[in-house]
């Protein structure tokens, strides 16, 4: 068997939770369900299990393949596995399709009980922390008391945040990486450039285009191409298209001329084929809302006051879209209430998607970092 | 002397430095300390000391060091100055024989003094009698405490005893103790500046 590889051929579970959630908005969901993945095996203490958190278009498909779909790798499987940096031969590792998601757990694609017909526009706005209350249901339900740490990259990043102020009691380590205490007015912007692009696509039917068995697909491939340019860095895009040219010569045209205009219509395409729009529209929301400072008139160290947890915080040289500036907010934050914390800023010339990629320095961090926890 | 040998003695070496720093660290303190390397200066504080410590790093192998030895780190570049430090939000901030490794030697300082109560400063003294000797005859020093050829060091500030209390004096810093070890590690008393190869201080702000 090689020192590093696969957790293999995994299946998806379900959970259902029969009993309403109430959510920050103030609306309520009276039943949901949670898709989930999980990887290595729960101790006899149970106390080895890591809740790994997607970002804006993960999925509870962290680490290994499908049986039907070898071609369905897991998003960070590059860093979850036995011998991998996330060791499955230490941890019990679960993955989670957050609440309002499009991979099955209970989102605007499912049917509402009461109505019996799909949610569609009228599924409420959920927050970072109605995800983690809803993800602390699946800790209970999986007789997890406590998380030897909660992880996660960009939004998921605030959720493992979010559950150190939320769940103080339940999370002993938090690795925020690569994201933010909040948005800055132009990560709003670009978000809401995004939800223009959507809402304003002529089959999105003011959220039920299910119903008009439409989809508003060239909104939602705007929409990528915005996110897509803010995940990259200005150097890794210079270094990856420069101003290569498809044919060759400048066509004169609206056609693609030059490569990363490909580039950004394929991932476009490929986005739009498979994301729902609601999901996105309202998962941008809930990055937009995430400010814990704002019950505190901004004051992110009394914010963190509730916090027991230990963090490892992270952050990428090339990020401009939560850049290193915005996890030295969450580190001196943590520094003022006296919590264990490592901060590292990892030089990677890819941007704020560095944190998906393999960079053996940042691996070599997170291993170093997962191997210390006792368990 | 083997390899082994010079290690063993360099290890011993620096157990003694730490004990010479921990000697003025009261337990159970919160303390900076300023170039941390991998962290084992903190490590010891903590095992002997009970300190609530935290490290500053810039070199990320040893920010990697520091985590594998369960330390607390924060990378950043210490020439920038402490901001997001609070003031007087620590016991005590140390530098450890990296202040002649940094350029914004007044700053460093004054942001010390900000940040903590008190600082201490170790660093090699170019002064030291083996130093002279050998720019006398025409070299760099290379020596216990400078242990670098001159065009692969570290160091970009070279200084003494004498002209580090004459900053000290112009930054209104005030010297509260002082202790300079020869090469082998015992105490100086006599002319230190000649005497001693690495100098201690421990500096506050005059109440």
């Amino acid at each position: 068997m090689p020192s590093e590889s696969s957790v293999g051929v995994v299946a998806p579970q379900r959970a259902h939770f029969s009993l309403p959630l109430a959510l920050k908005s103030g609306a309520r969901l009276p039943c949901f369900d949670l898709v989930y993945e999980t990887y290595g095996t729960l101790n006899a203490e149970r106390s080895n299990a890591v809740l790994v958190c997607h970002a804006l278009s993960g999925s509870h498909h962290v680490a290994g393949i499908y049986a039907d779909d070898a071609e369905n790798v897991g998003w960070w499987d590059n860093l979850v596995g036995p011998g991998k940096p996330l060791d499955t031969r230490k941890f019990f590792v679960v993955g989670v399709n957050n609440l309002g998601g499009c991979y099955g757990s209970t989102g605007p694609l499912s049917a509402n009980p009461e109505t019996g017909k799909r949610y569609g526009a009228d599924f409420p706005l959920v927050t970072v922390e109605d995800w983690v209350a809803a993800q602390a249901r699946l800790a209970d339900h999986l007789a997890i008391e406590t998380w030897a740490a909660v992880i996660g990259g960009s939004l998921g990043g605030m959720q493992a945040l979010a559950w150190s102020l939320q769940f103080p009691q339940r999370v002993r380590h938090a690795m925020v990486i690569a994201s933010a205490p909040k948005l800055s007015a132009q990560n709003i912007a670009f978000n809401e450039v995004a939800r223009q692009a959507i809402t304003s696509d002529p089959d999105f039917h003011g959220g039920n285009y299910a119903e008009h068995g439409v989809v508003p697909s060239r909104g939602l491939r705007l929409a990528r191409m915005v996110g897509h340019i803010t995940y990259l860095s200005d150097s890794q895009m210079a270094e990856k298209f420069g101003r290569q040219l498809r044919h060759g010569e400048h066509k004169f045209s609206y056609d693609v001329d030059f490569e990363i205009e490909s580039y950004l219509r394929y991932q476009g395409n490929k986005f739009a084929s498979y994301f729902d729009a609601n999901t996105y529209l309202m998962t941008t929301k809930a990055l937009d809302y995430f400010d814990p400072a704002f019950a505190c008139e901004g004051n992110l160290a009394a914010a963190l006051v509730p916090a027991k947890a230990s963090f490892f915080v992270a952050s990428f040289s090339t990020d401009w879209r939560f850049a290193p500036a915005r996890s030295r907010e969450i580190v001196f934050a943590l520094l003022h209430n006296r919590r264990h914390v490592v901060y590292a800023e990892i030089e990677c010339d890819a941007g704020h998607d560095s944190f998906l990629l393999d960079d053996p320095h940042y691996h070599a961090l997170v291993r170093a970092y997962l191997e210390n926890i006792v368990v | 002397m083997t390899e082994y040998e010079r290690k063993l003695k360099a290890e011993q070496r620096e157990r003694f430095d730490f004990a010479v720093i921990a000697n003025w660290i009261p337990p159970g303190e919160r303390v900076l300390d300023l170039g941390c390397g991998d962290g084992r200066l903190l490590r010891y504080l903590g095992e002997t000391r009970d300190v609530a410590g935290y490290g500053v790093e810039i070199d990320r192998e040893s920010v990697l060091g520091c985590i594998r030895n369960g330390v607390d780190v924060i990378q950043m570049d210490i020439e920038c100055g402490l901001s997001g430090f609070e003031d007087q939000s620590f016991d005590h901030v140390i530098i450890s024989q990296a202040l002649q490794t940094m350029h914004a030697t007044e700053r460093i300082l004054t942001e010390m003094l900000r940040v903590a109560a008190e600082a201490v400063v170790s660093f090699p003294n170019f002064a030291y009698r083996a130093n002279r000797q050998a720019i006398a005859q025409g070299h760099m020093p290379v020596s216990e405490d400078l242990p670098y050829d001159w065009f692969d060091t570290p160091n970009v500030r070279f200084f003494t005893i004498v002209d580090f209390e004459r900053l000290c004096h112009r930054l209104g810093i005030e010297i509260r103790e002082r202790l300079a070890l020869d090469e082998s590690g015992r105490t100086v008393f006599d002319d230190p500046n000649l005497n001693g190869s690495l100098a201690f201080y421990r500096l506050g702000r005059p109440v």
